[in-house]
């Protein structure tokens, strides 16, 4: 007998592809979405007590397409237009069937390419971020619009009012349940890819902190990059991007400690890093470093790998690490990047060096002020041996941070500088 | 990012105000609450009570001190506040200037630190 657990993950696997099934039959994303949703919670509280169906697939889309009929029936003005467009649609494959018609060759043919085609729809580069990943966490990911609120700590209502919003958002740019055409699709794939990214970054800074009843985001984002990669297994920055993600959340045991605090990359204890995730990144990047030309989630997840493959701090090969951000900077470059550049080129040409080049960033207004730049600063006056000017540098930070754990880190890095003496437990902050 | 906006009036030229200017300014910021609601922008706000009703209270050595009144004594005071969930500082400013209480009082936009964070 299954779990609650295995149902979940289940229903979370299948969601995309019943909705994709959904949509191409009668259209209706918007209603569409709705009616899978329905589908899913009657699934979640039916299944692990009645057993999972032969068909949990074709079971799904029953009766999704029972809901979505009730939706559309429910407005009856509305309901003459659908039926008009309804008819005026070409048949799916399976043909204009009864939805308990649906068979199984439909679903398996179809299945694995709605999934992509979903992602680019949630992903609508007309969406803001916000908007994109509570769709893309919904209607791809399948999750409650309650559990991306508790993701996100908004209200339920906030939540669904965006994911509304959205889908209201995309009927209106006219957009159907087609792929991009041929033109668009790279700049399109990118946009997903960057989503994929954004949530990957939202649930790794939630692992730090917050309500721990929090659905995890990093293992969605994963898994569904996972998916992607299934797909496209030739895309060097699809598996770069999953590389990226593997090798990063790999840290993630050794990120904190058990009170919230933030350890740094230099101080983990790499013993609690997970060696079967970054087995599998490595592999990753082995093969996407062969695919030209190559992108930044690909560079990225190589400077990941870099890291992965020392087993102390002391052993980074930073020469490659430089390398690798020089490259990084040449084909995408931000100042982001040139910040993390500079961390490197203070480990290869000294500390002062790299000072010279966050001077250039101080006058990058999407930079300056930033807390992360007089953070690295800090740090770099730290390894300079200017330990009163790095207090100073990192109660600046300090000041200017927006996360609560980044900025008791900034408080005790600054009072361990400025009172070397003290214990270290005793200049942290409260 | 989630910022809290907090509302700032004088309550001495708040009760002069006429019935139907007090009117007008509460729909005029109900109509903001209901926008920034349609946008999945809202968290979440309320009106405070008058500042006189406040009750300040500190604790030294042990012993709580109650006082009646805000903490700080001031002309303008904060009367409500709203948190909103939006895409930039800019955002949350620019939904301030809206607010009607900014073009006689105040309106203070603070960020609210998120419980998140990414080691360095």
């Amino acid at each position: 007998m299954r779990t609650d657990a295995g149902v979940e993950r289940l229903l979370r696997d299948l969601a995309p592809q019943a909705l994709g099934a959904v949509v191409r039959r009668y259209g209706h994303f918007d209603a569409a979405e709705d009616a899978v949703q329905e589908a899913l919670l009657a699934a979640a509280t039916q299944w692990p007590v009645q057993g999972v169906p032969d068909h949990p697939k074709g079971w799904l889309i029953t009766v999704a397409s029972r809901r979505l009929t009730d939706l559309l029936r429910s407005d009856e003005a509305r309901r003459r237009r659908e039926a008009a467009a309804a008819l005026a649609e070409p048949p799916g494959p399976a043909g204009p069937g009864a939805p308990a018609a649906a068979t199984q060759d439909d679903e398996r043919v179809s299945g694995q390419d709605d999934t992509l085609t979903l992602l680019f729809l949630c992903c609508h580069p007309e969406l803001t971020p916000a908007s994109q990943l509570a769709l893309t966490l919904r209607a791809v990911g399948g999750l409650t619009t309650g559990e991306i609120a508790r993701a996100f700590l908004v209200p339920e209502a906030t939540m669904a009012q965006r994911i509304s919003r959205a889908k209201q958002r995309i009927a209106a740019t006219g957009a159907r349940f087609t792929p991009p055409p041929a033109g668009e699709w790279a700049a399109r794939l990118r946009v997903v890819l960057h989503v994929l990214y954004l949530m990957f970054n939202e649930g790794y800074a939630a692992t730090s902190g917050g309500p721990t009843s929090r659905p995890e985001l990093t293992a969605e984002a994963i898994r569904l990059t996972r998916g992607v990669h299934g797909l496209l297994p030739g895309d060097g920055e699809v598996s770069g991007l999953l590389a990226l993600m593997l090798l990063t959340e790999a840290r993630r045991p050794a990120r904190c400690l058990p009170d919230g605090t933030l350890v740094p990359l230099a101080e983990q204890d790499r013993t609690h890093w997970d060696p079967a995730q970054i087995a599998e990144g490595l592999a990753l990047v082995a093969g996407a470093l062969t695919s030209a030309p190559l992108g930044p989630y690909q560079v990225q997840a190589a400077i990941a790998a870099v890291h992965a493959e020392a087993a102390t701090a002391a052993a980074t090969d930073w020469q490659q690490i430089l390398a690798l951000y020089n490259l990084l900077e040449r084909i995408s470059p931000s100042p982001v990047v040139t910040l993390n550049r500079a961390v490197a080129v203070a480990m290869v040409d000294g500390p002062r060096a790299a000072l010279d080049l966050l001077a250039g960033l101080e006058a990058d207004e999407r930079m300056a002020g930033h807390h992360r730049l007089a953070a690295v600063r800090a740090h770099c006056l730290e390894l300079a041996g200017d330990h009163a000017a790095a207090a100073a540098e990192y109660a600046r930070a300090a000041r200017t941070a927006t996360s609560l754990p980044e900025r008791r880190y900034l408080e005790a890095r600054a009072a361990q500088l400025a009172a070397p003496a003290s214990a270290p437990g005793a200049a942290r902050g409260p | 990012m989630k910022y809290l906006l907090m509302i700032y009036q004088n309550p001495v030229t708040w009760q002069a105000t006429p019935e139907t200017e007090k009117k007008a300014f509460m729909s005029e910021a109900g109509a903001i609450v209901d926008e920034l609601m349609a946008s999945g922008e809202w968290v979440g706000g309320e009106a405070l009570g008058d500042p006189s009703t406040a009750a300040s209270v500190r604790v030294r050595d042990g012993v709580p001190a109650v006082t009646d009144g805000p903490f700080a004594e001031a002309k303008e005071q904060v009367v409500g506040y709203c948190i909103v969930d939006c895409e930039s500082r800019e955002r949350a400013i620019e939904i301030a200037t809206r607010w009607p209480d900014a073009r006689r009082w105040g309106m203070e936009v603070r960020p609210i630190l998120s419980p998140d964070g990414v080691e360095m």
